[in-house]
Formats: C-alpha cells, sequence, structure tokens
C-alpha cells in the first residue's frame, strides 16, 4: 500500500492547486437552461463566493491548461496530453478540494467524443469532437424506447438505406436535453433479418431533419427534462453511419461502461456530504442545531461512513487502472448499484432533517440549498432506475461477478 | 500508488486461509466450541504461530518483524474468514502495540522481545474504558490494583494481563498473581474467549507513557477496532462464499436455487456492499500506520462501525440463503454468525463508536 503519487506529480499537482486557489468558488456566468441539470447535479448551481466566468471561455480555458479533454488530442480540439490516470486523479481532486466548478459533460462530451475516436472516421472526428467540446454541439442519445428499456437490444426504431440515404421512422423514449440539442446519436434497427444484438447500427441525427418531433416528458423532479422523439421518415446522409452496419450494439458498449461508472461520482458525493454537515450546523429545531439532535447525527455518521467507504473504494479502483494484473473486477461492477442509492440517501436524509422545511421546493422563498436537496433526492431515484436499472445490476454483480447461474428462458408465446 | 495489499501480506494471508482450511474444518471447530478440542485448539495455534504472527508488531529492534498494522489486517481477514480459534486481536496486535508506545525503555526490553520468542502471551482489557457495563472497574493505587474488569481480550492461558481504567492510564499485571481471579464468560461465539476478571491488591506496573495522559489507550483502541473490523470482512466474505455456493448446488422446483433471482439478488447485495469495506478497511490501517492520529481516527472508528452494519446484514441474509440448513447445528454457519455478532459490540457497538466519531469531528458541542 502506499497513497503517495510520486515526487514526479508534485510539480504537477502544485500548478493545478495554483490554479484552483484562483479560481476557488468561481460563478458560471451563464443563464442557459440546457445546462442547468448539470449545475445542479455537479453542485455548481450552490458556489457564490469567487470569480465570475463565461461558459464558453471556462470550456477553452480548462483545455488550454489541460484540465479538461486533457488526452484528446490537438488536431480534434483537445489538450492532446498522454493519458495519464494520476493526473486526471489530481485535477479531481483539486477542482474538488477548492470548489472549482468542473467542465461542462453531458452526454456529447462523456459518451460520443470517446465513441467517435474509438469508431469514427476521420471526418467525423474534424467534424464533431472541437465544437463538442466547446459546447457549441450539444448532443442527446437516443437509445431507450418504450419497449427496450432493461432489454435495450430489441429496439425496433427503424433504420433504411434509400438512395444512399437513411430514412428512419420511430420511436425514442428518456432522451434528457432532446430540446436543446443539435445532434442525437441514435440505435436504430437497419438490419431486420439479422439476430436481435447483431441488427443494430449506431447513427447520428441532426435535431433540425424535418420529421423529427420532440416532446417533453415531465419526470417527477418537474426540471429534469426527459423528451420523447419521434420519427417520420427522418433522412440523414449515409456517411452519418459510425461503424459498419450492424456494429451498432458494439458501439454503444464501448462506452456504456463509462456511464454506469460516471453516475455517481464520489468526489460530488463527499462534497454534498461536507454540504450536509455545514446544514445541520446553521438549522435548527426549537433552537437546537440539528447536528446536535443525537439520532440525526447517528444517520450522518452512518452515511459518512458510506461515503468513505466509497472514497476509499475508488482510490482501489484507481490503483487497479495503474497497476496491471491488480484484480478488482467485482470491486468495478457494484459501482452504479452502490454509488447511486448511496447518493439517494444522502439527499434523503437532508430533507428529514429539514422536516417539514425539507418539502419546499422551486422558488418557495425559504426553500434551502436552491431546492436541490428534494431534486437531487428524486433525479437520484431516477439514476437508480435509469443507466441499467439497480435490479439489472444485481443481475450482473450475481452472474458476472459471482458466477451464479442465468435465470432460465421462458419459452416466448406466439 | 498501489493501494491494496502488498505480495508478501497477501502471501501470509493465503498461508493462514489454507492452514485453517486444512486443519480447523467445521467438525473441528464444533470440537472446540464444545470444549472437545483441547489438543486439537493448541495444534491449531501452534501452527499459525509458526507463521510468526506473534512477531508481526513488534519492532525488529525488540526481535520482531516490524511490520505495520495493515499486515496484521490481512492476517485478521484470514482468521476471521476461517474463524480461527486463536488469540489474536489481544495478545499479538494491542498488547503489543500498548507496550511499545507505552512502555518505558526497561519494559520494552523486558517483554517485547518475549512476545517475539513466544515466551510470554499477553491478554487485554480495555472495555472500561470504551465504556463500562455493570459495575466494572479497577483502581489503582500504591502500585496494586483492585477491582472487576470486562469482556478482557485472549486472557485464557495467558501470562500477563493489560488494563486500562477509566481515564486510560494502562497497568500490567501478572495473570498468576494470587489476588487474579479469572473467570470465563459464556458468549455466543466459542471461538474466542472472553473473561471477566477480579483484581484484589495486585501488584500491578503502569506503563509509563501512559502515566499523564490517555492518547496511547485510544490508539491501542484504534488498532484493535481496525483489526475487529478485518476479521469481520474475512467472516463476511467466507459467508457470501458459502451462500453462492450453496446456492449453486440446492436444487428446488427443479432448478438451483441460485437462478432465482430473489436468491442472487441477495447474493448481489452482500457482495456490492462488503467490496467497499475492503477498501475502508485498508486505508485505516495504512492511515493507522502512516499518518497522524487526528486523520486517522475517524477512519479507524468508522471501519468498525461500518463494517459491522454490513457484517450484521450479511450474516442474516447468508443464512437465509441457506435457508433452514442455514439455521442448523449440521451445517456450522452459525459460528460465523456469531463472530460476527461479537466483533460488533467488542471495543464499542456501532453506536458509541459513531458517537466518538462525531465528537472527534467537533459535532456535538
Amino acid at each position: 500500500m502506499n497513497l503517495e503519487f510520486g515526487s514526479e506529480y508534485d510539480e504537477f499537482t502544485n500548478e493545478v492547486e495554483e490554479f484552483c486557489k484562483e479560481y476557488s468558488g468561481a460563478v458560471i456566468t451563464s443563464n442557459d437552461k440546457k445546462f442547468e441539470m448539470h449545475d445542479a447535479l455537479s453542485g455548481n448551481s450552490s458556489r457564490k463566493s469567487g470569480k465570475s466566468v463565461g461558459r464558453s471561455e471556462w470550456q477553452k480555458l480548462l483545455i488550454e491548461k489541460g484540465y479538461f479533454a486533457r488526452s484528446i488530442p490537438k488536431e480534434y480540439g483537445g489538450y492532446g496530453g498522454e493519458p495519464d490516470i494520476i493526473k486526471s486523479r489530481i485535477i479531481a481532486g483539486a477542482f474538488a478540494k477548492y470548489k472549482v466548478p468542473n467542465a461542462m459533460g453531458g452526454q456529447g462530451i462523456d459518451m460520443l467524443v470517446p465513441t467517435l475516436l474509438e469508431w469514427g472516421t476521420e471526418e467525423q472526428k474534424q467534424q464533431y469532437i472541437e465544437s463538442t467540446l466547446h459546447g457549441e454541439t450539444v448532443w442527446c442519445q437516443g437509445y431507450s424506447e418504450p419497449n427496450a428499456g432493461s432489454d435495450l437490444a430489441s429496439l425496433q426504431t427503424k433504420g433504411e438505406l434509400i438512395d444512399g440515404k437513411w430514412v428512419i421512422n420511430g420511436q425514442k423514449i428518456w432522451t434528457s436535453t432532446a430540446q436543446f440539442s443539435q445532434m442525437m446519436f441514435c440505435l436504430v434497427r437497419t438490419e431486420p433479418e439479422a439476430s436481435k444484438h447483431a441488427g443494430i447500427s449506431f447513427i447520428l441525427i441532426p435535431m433540425d431533419t424535418p420529421g423529427i418531433e420532440i416532446r417533453p416528458l415531465v419526470d417527477m423532479t418537474l426540471k429534469a427534462g426527459f423528451n420523447e422523439v419521434f420519427f417520420d421518415d427522418v433522412t440523414v446522409p449515409e456517411e452519418n453511419i459510425v461503424g459498419k452496419r450492424g456494429e451498432g450494439w458494439s458501439v454503444a458498449n464501448s462506452v456504456l461502461g463509462h456511464e454506469r461508472g460516471s453516475l455517481a461520482n464520489p468526489n460530488v458525493t463527499l462534497n454534498r456530504l461536507n454540504t450536509l454537515i455545514n446544514l445541520m450546523k446553521e438549522e435548527t429545531i426549537d433552537g437546537r442545531r440539528l447536528i446536535d439532535v443525537a439520532s440525526y447525527r447517528d444517520r450522518l455518521l452512518q452515511v459518512q461512513g458510506k461515503v468513505l467507504a466509497a472514497q476509499a473504494h475508488s482510490l482501489r479502483l484507481l490503483s487497479a487502472k495503474i497497476n496491471p494484473g491488480q484484480n478488482v473486477k467485482l470491486g468495478g461492477m457494484i459501482q452504479k448499484l452502490v454509488g447511486t442509492e448511496l447518493r439517494h440517501e444522502l439527499e434523503g436524509l437532508a430533507i428529514d432533517i429539514m422536516g417539514e422545511l425539507g418539502t419546499l421546493y422551486e422558488d418557495d422563498p425559504n426553500v434551502r440549498g436552491g431546492g436541490s436537496w428534494q431534486f437531487t433526492y428524486m433525479y437520484f431515484l431516477g439514476l437508480i432506475i435509469g443507466g441499467g436499472t439497480n435490479q439489472i445490476q444485481k443481475n450482473i454483480i450475481s452472474e458476472r461477478g459471482l458466477g451464479m447461474p442465468r435465470e432460465p428462458k421462458v419459452q416466448v408465446e406466439v | 500508488m498501489y493501494f491494496g495489499l502488498s505480495e508478501e501480506q497477501e502471501s501470509i494471508q493465503d498461508f493462514v486461509k489454507k492452514f485453517l482450511a486444512d486443519n480447523a474444518t467445521v467438525d473441528e471447530i464444533r470440537k472446540i466450541a464444545n470444549g472437545e478440542g483441547e489438543e486439537l485448539e493448541k495444534n491449531i495455534f501452534d501452527g499459525i504461530l509458526n507463521l510468526g504472527i506473534n512477531t508481526l508488531l513488534i519492532p525488529e529492534e525488540h526481535n520482531g518483524l516490524g511490520a505495520g498494522l495493515l499486515h496484521a489486517v490481512a492476517v485478521a481477514q484470514a482468521l476471521g474468514a476461517g474463524v480461527g480459534p486463536i488469540p489474536f486481536v489481544g495478545s499479538y496486535v494491542m498488547a503489543p502495540i500498548a507496550i511499545n508506545l507505552g512502555g518505558s525503555e526497561e519494559q520494552k526490553n523486558n517483554y517485547l522481545p518475549k512476545i517475539a520468542s513466544n515466551e510470554l502471551r499477553f491478554g487485554i482489557g480495555m472495555s472500561e474504558f470504551v465504556g463500562a457495563r455493570e459495575d466494572a472497574g479497577i483502581e489503582f493505587s500504591k502500585n496494586k490494583l483492585n477491582g472487576r474488569a470486562l469482556f478482557v481480550l485472549d486472557a485464557e492461558n495467558s501470562d500477563f494481563i493489560i488494563l486500562a481504567n477509566k481515564s486510560g492510564n494502562i497497568f500490567l499485571i501478572n495473570a498468576k498473581d494470587k489476588g487474579v481471579k479469572i473467570n470465563k464468560l459464556t458468549t455466543v461465539d466459542k471461538t474466542r474467549s472472553f473473561h471477566e476478571i477480579l483484581l484484589e491488591n495486585v501488584n500491578a506496573e503502569i506503563l509509563a507513557l501512559t502515566e499523564d495522559n490517555n492518547e496511547i489507550a485510544k490508539k491501542v483502541i484504534d488498532a484493535g477496532r481496525i483489526i475487529l473490523a478485518a476479521d469481520t470482512v474475512g467472516a463476511s466474505e467466507a459467508m457470501v462464499e458459502k451462500a453462492v455456493t450453496y446456492s449453486k448446488e440446492r436444487k428446488q422446483f427443479n432448478r438451483t436455487i441460485g437462478s432465482f433471482q430473489a436468491v442472487k439478488h441477495m447474493c448481489a447485495e452482500m457482495a456490492a456492499d462488503l467490496e467497499p469495506c475492503y477498501s475502508l478497511v485498508w486505508q485505516a490501517a495504512y492511515s493507522f500506520d502512516t499518518e497522524e492520529v487526528s486523520s486517522s481516527r475517524l477512519l479507524a472508528c468508522q471501519s468498525k462501525s461500518h463494517t459491522s452494519e454490513v457484517g450484521k446484514m450479511i450474516s442474516k441474509k447468508a443464512t437465509e440463503v441457506h435457508g433452514g440448513m442455514g439455521f442448523t447445528d449440521l451445517l456450522g454457519l452459525h459460528y460465523w454468525f456469531k463472530r460476527i455478532g461479537l466483533n460488533r459490540q467488542i471495543l464499542g457497538a456501532p453506536e458509541i463508536v459513531r458517537e466518538e466519531a462525531a465528537e472527534l469531528q467537533g459535532f456535538n458541542q
């Protein structure tokens, strides 16, 4: 065991810390609705003590410094650094420590960019990556359908190649940020004769193409912003396919694992815990601080135990990335399940300790934390269900992690 | 950067695991638990002593291995996994740490080399300092100890006993002193010993550096808690493995029960909660070995309380996966259930330890 990163990283750590001190508590000035959700979930919106920076200049500054898009090649708009997991960790740690706003994420940056780097043609990389990193091209993900949720590969949205163009018909659901997006990356059934998984292609669709209809799907938070998207003879160029025909399942799965891990970033969870501790020191009941109420305090300490375990565990997973041969297969599989449940519990605890006050929401003048506790509590219930439900996660853990037998196939009635 | 056990630590862990698997099967554990296996118990103890577990935490200048607490954590996991019926946390972790940190040069020279050479073995009782139950309490005056100590660890057949009072002063007595009365407590866990000790004008020496502070007592307790947490993690791991194995063999409704999602999900929940516990306990031990008390004590407290909660859940669910068999003595699963149950209460139950952790962080003023 050795948790030192080594002296060769000292200079880099100092440089990042200097930057973070300068921008500690910085606020991003943008009332652009499309980033509202991102800000609420990463805690950016609750920071108010530091400098003001514009959204796109902030994004460009972070790329220039190498604190964002670090290992994405320069010719596609990235920083062009060698991939270095330890440096990424140092950056993430310092940003969390000094409450520096993170670069914007979203499905384009987190999922499409790595997909294009692995599977895209040179033209696709040139066309899309840089503008995505700068936040100029926002993407939505067209995967789930009303009848293809946990069983995603049974999706039925149809794509036919007619006169050198893809003609797409069908429906997607749970499409977050569709109404703000310029582009969608979409899974479409193009090979109806092939088996379930081999009949899918990965296609890029401009959202202003005629025949696309977006209907907002209001969720329980009333603001997270899912949509249904309908396709009626939506026609896009043949070259908008990523990978070959029928390779869509592999293309999509190469980054799905990444999404599962990123749903519950332990650094953000730790920051939320610290915010909760401050809340319990500030708020009172009958004039007593909430943290002085023994039953509340004990629940806080129980959650802290889980957060510390999750923090330690993320270090162990990091170690396995750096040290080939260290086996943490099971340890990696549990991240989505444990991380989302923990965050839901933490946010719910904040509501419980506030009691009646905890029920206030939206623009109520007495709402605490801008309504973020209720919002995130509900939003994480969505994440417990989304990204592969936590029941599906338990199937994965038991079957692939513990080697337990699969559920026997049920004879399908025709 | 490397987060995990070293090759050397994994290797001693594997040795202990393998030794217990070969020499302390459930039938043998049962004999010992029923008090019919004195010879057997001695052979198991001698076998594991041959791996040098008594020398781990003794500094090299006193003829020990000079290893850190993480080394002992590796061993404790293996002992928990095999419900090892031997003294460890008291005799070979807390006692040497207490003497090494609290003893004068003379005291260290007197005792540490003899623990390393296996000439002396210590029991240790600190429950009064953590939280006294009933009327337990010891009093020291004119080099004599009087009173009653409860839940003294590893006192059976020990040569010396270390005891802490309410103020965290630590004393050392000869177990054979005529004023010492040692009564075995009958607990649910028969794989380890817990004793009541009655003292009447017993000659005692105080560990020199504990005369005017309780910091050393606290540090000894940190170590004990981390080791008990590791023991729980090991015992929990064994219970999950047993549950998974059983679910692949047992058939009902013409299917192995492990193919039912109700069973699979219980196993997944156990594994998912257990995995981060390894990380937490390892980091706590690493922090104990390398960092200031101000940062390491929180991890020690949270290791103890968090693994106790996870262990409680696992000991219940793993038993349920075994159905009626899990409830029988035949399968012996209850030895693991009870071991985890004891670890939970010793040196501070979760609520007590969490309250200490809150105080540590200045929460309750």
